[in-house]
């Protein structure tokens, strides 16, 4: 049963649908093994942004103020689409690679643990 | 219809009354007429359409008289114990002005706790109020329907009660002058916002099991009793009287809480399962709340009381342990994830002061990073564990203040659809890993900081698909505008004075000159 309630069919508004962001879809980074930032974070983004945009313009102004940031191999990275191993197109738009409204991507960089190795 | 109903009911008090004016009416007849008629049987409308909310939940009862009401408070005696508690207080409030007792807590920082309070307890005490007139409304049982009505007048005095108390405050220090607006709308208040509004718009079976059980029964003493403890520890000694103010209230509502529970499970064995469904949900709602609990003991308090750890063992271990020993004859069982808050017990403080930090310039109360002194007492009770994973951290983070660098992450965090925290939980077995779980219905995703969190999900994805996400809201352009300023406007925040850290906050600069002025007079 999707929810108890007095009318019989009662269906509840879906708050956080695709039309409502503008033409943007939202898109959750996580960088693995760094919880200085707390969570992964939230941005709304054009579809057709290229992957290679998000992470070389959008990605380093938030991330860009750890330490581990500048160090990254990319070419070791490796990288999970809504919970599945994922090899991303730079060229291709955020649509195009599969990415979709409320997506997670989560990257690992191999050899980087934080802070002192704390995973912070 | 309504006259025949009414007029026996002041015919009585009138005879009463009138032929014994010398005797006095027993207790137990006060409380007899008080509640006479209030369990009426409806004749010219059927009952399902004067009490809609009872039957939809699927609770079956099999006979309404088998509750009786554990207090049989008749109204003046109500009235006779509260007034008491009212003078004791406004007594204590009036000196406290008088005495200017806001220069008498431990530091400046210790407000921040009551900014906490204010902002996401009082406004919820309210909902309380509101809840429990719905329950009164709805039940057609006298005795439950005279307490609900009781209780709901209590929860209204505590919500005015700490808006009065805490109201001193707000002449001396920032953050808590719009605590109404910023429950509403500031980002963090979503979490005991959505908690309230999840339980008020329940049917009242539900929502005795909520909050008269799962939260006044078994994680109260988890709220208050940090809160006036701090406080005590801290030289608040206006929260201390309000706080002891509502506690004698509690004992009446947790029996009142623990009464209906258990004739919920005596109507019906198909009520087991359901009720069972609902302390699995409420326990988890409510430990989810209580991150904000911990995070006050651990952090906020100048003067500690015990850490985060004690109070879960002590509150919850011992004492919930015995009482879910006594459901156990009825088939209930301990709620459902019940051993992940023992896996969090280490970090739950430290991962929820870090997001904190992380967004002081969105908070309306302040932050610091902890002194050495204070690390020390962490890692002496979290272990070698926390010196390990969070020491680190927040070196680093003091190194980059110094360095004129303090960091303030600028991207918005991911939420949990159901308890609306950022997901900044760990993986119950890896403390190194955020906790991700997601569901997909009807054809849209959701995202979820726990088991916990997608269990109640999935139960009722209708009613969560609803929820106002502060983030998401942001996004769509509902929240003042795009950028911080403007978001910060509409939350009520002055920007500047209400957030940011406690260091070069003008709280800062009043607490230093009393602290001066202390000086000038004892030198
Ligand atoms: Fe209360
Ligand atoms: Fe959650």
């Amino acid at each position: 049963m999707p929810v108890k309630a007095i009318a019989p069919d009662y269906v509840g508004e879906v708050k956080d649908s695709v039309d409502r962001f503008h033409g943007n879809i939202v898109v959750y980074v996580n960088w693995v093994d760094h919880l200085m930032f707390c969570s992964a974070l939230a941005f709304p983004l054009p579809p057709d942004m290229s992957f290679g945009s998000l992470l070389s313009d959008l990605l380093p102004q938030y991330y860009g103020l750890h330490p581990d940031w500048a160090r990254i191999d990319w070419a070791q990275a490796r990288w999970e689409l809504d919970r599945q191993p994922f090899t991303p197109d730079l060229e291709k738009g955020l649509a195009a690679n599969g990415v979709g409204h409320k997506s997670v991507l989560r990257f690992t960089t191999p050899g980087l643990t934080g802070i002192d190795g704390s995973c912070t | 219809m309504r006259m025949m109903i009414i007029l026996p009911f002041i015919g009585i008090i009138e005879r009463e009354t009138t032929m014994n004016v010398q005797k006095k009416i027993s207790l137990k007849d006060r409380y007899r007429i008080l509640t006479r008629g209030l369990d009426w049987e409806t004749s010219y409308q059927p009952m399902g359409k004067v009490f809609p909310d009872v039957g939809f939940e699927g609770i079956k009862i099999r006979n309404w008289d088998d509750f009786n009401d554990p207090f049989r408070l008749t109204m003046d005696a109500y009235w006779r114990f509260q007034a008491e508690k009212e003078r004791k207080l406004y007594a204590v409030l009036d000196s406290f002005s008088q005495n200017n007792g806001q220069t008498a807590i431990t530091d400046g920082r210790y407000v921040n706790t009551l900014k906490l309070f204010l902002t996401g307890i009082s406004p919820d005490e309210y909902m309380a109020h509101r809840g429990f007139a719905h329950v009164g409304r709805q039940i057609p049982n006298a005795g439950l329907r005279i307490s609900a009505q009781m209780q709901a007048l209590d929860e209204l005095r505590h919500a005015q009660t700490q808006i009065h108390t805490i109201g001193q405050y707000n002449k001396h220090f920032s953050g808590l002058h719009s605590f109404r607006r910023m429950h509403d709308r500031v980002w963090y208040l979503s979490v005991p916002k959505s908690f309230f509004d999840d339980a008020v718009t329940a049917g009242p079976f539900e929502y005795m099991v909520a909050i008269g059980f799962s939260f006044e029964y078994v994680l109260t003493n988890l709220l208050f009793v940090p809160f006036m403890s701090g406080a005590a520890y801290n030289g608040d000694m206006a929260t201390v009287t309000f706080g002891f103010s509502a506690q004698s209230d509690e004992a009446r509502h947790m029996t009142l809480g623990l009464e209906a529970i258990k004739f919920i499970l005596e109507q019906h064995e198909d009520n087991v399962p359901i009720v069972q469904h609902w302390i699995d949900k409420w326990f988890w709602r409510g430990y989810r709340v209580l991150t904000l609990v911990a995070m006050m003991m651990d952090f906020m308090l100048p003067r500690r009381i015990m850490s985060w750890k004690d109070a879960w063992d002590i509150y919850f271990n011992d004492a919930g342990g015995a009482l879910f020993g006594d459901l156990a004859r009825y088939g209930i069982t301990l709620p459902k994830y019940v051993d992940v808050p023992a896996k969090e017990v280490n970090r739950l403080s430290t991962e929820a002061w870090s997001i904190f930090y992380q967004y002081t310039h969105a908070a309306a109360f302040h932050t610091w990073l902890p002194t050495d002194q204070e690390m020390d007492w962490l890692s002496a009770s979290y272990g070698p564990d926390w010196d390990r994973l969070y020491r680190p951290r927040f070196l680093h983070w003091r190194q980059m203040e110094k360095e004129g660098h303090r960091y303030y992450n600028n991207a918005l965090p991911q939420l949990c659809q159901v308890c609306q925290i950022p997901m900044a939980f760990t993986e119950p077995d890896d403390p190194t890993r955020v906790a991700f779980r997601d569901t997909v219905y009807r054809g849209e995703r959701y995202h979820f900081c726990s088991d916990g969190c997608k269990n109640i999900f999935d139960h009722e994805p209708e009613k969560y698909v609803q929820a106002w996400l502060p983030v998401h809201q942001i996004f769509q352009g509902n929240c003042g505008g795009a950028s911080l300023d403007q978001v910060l406007d509409w939350y009520g925040i002055e920007k500047g004075v209400d957030n940011m850290d406690y260091a070069g906050s003008p709280d800062e600069r009043t607490w230093k000159e009393w602290e001066a002025m202390r000086g000038r007079v004892a030198g």
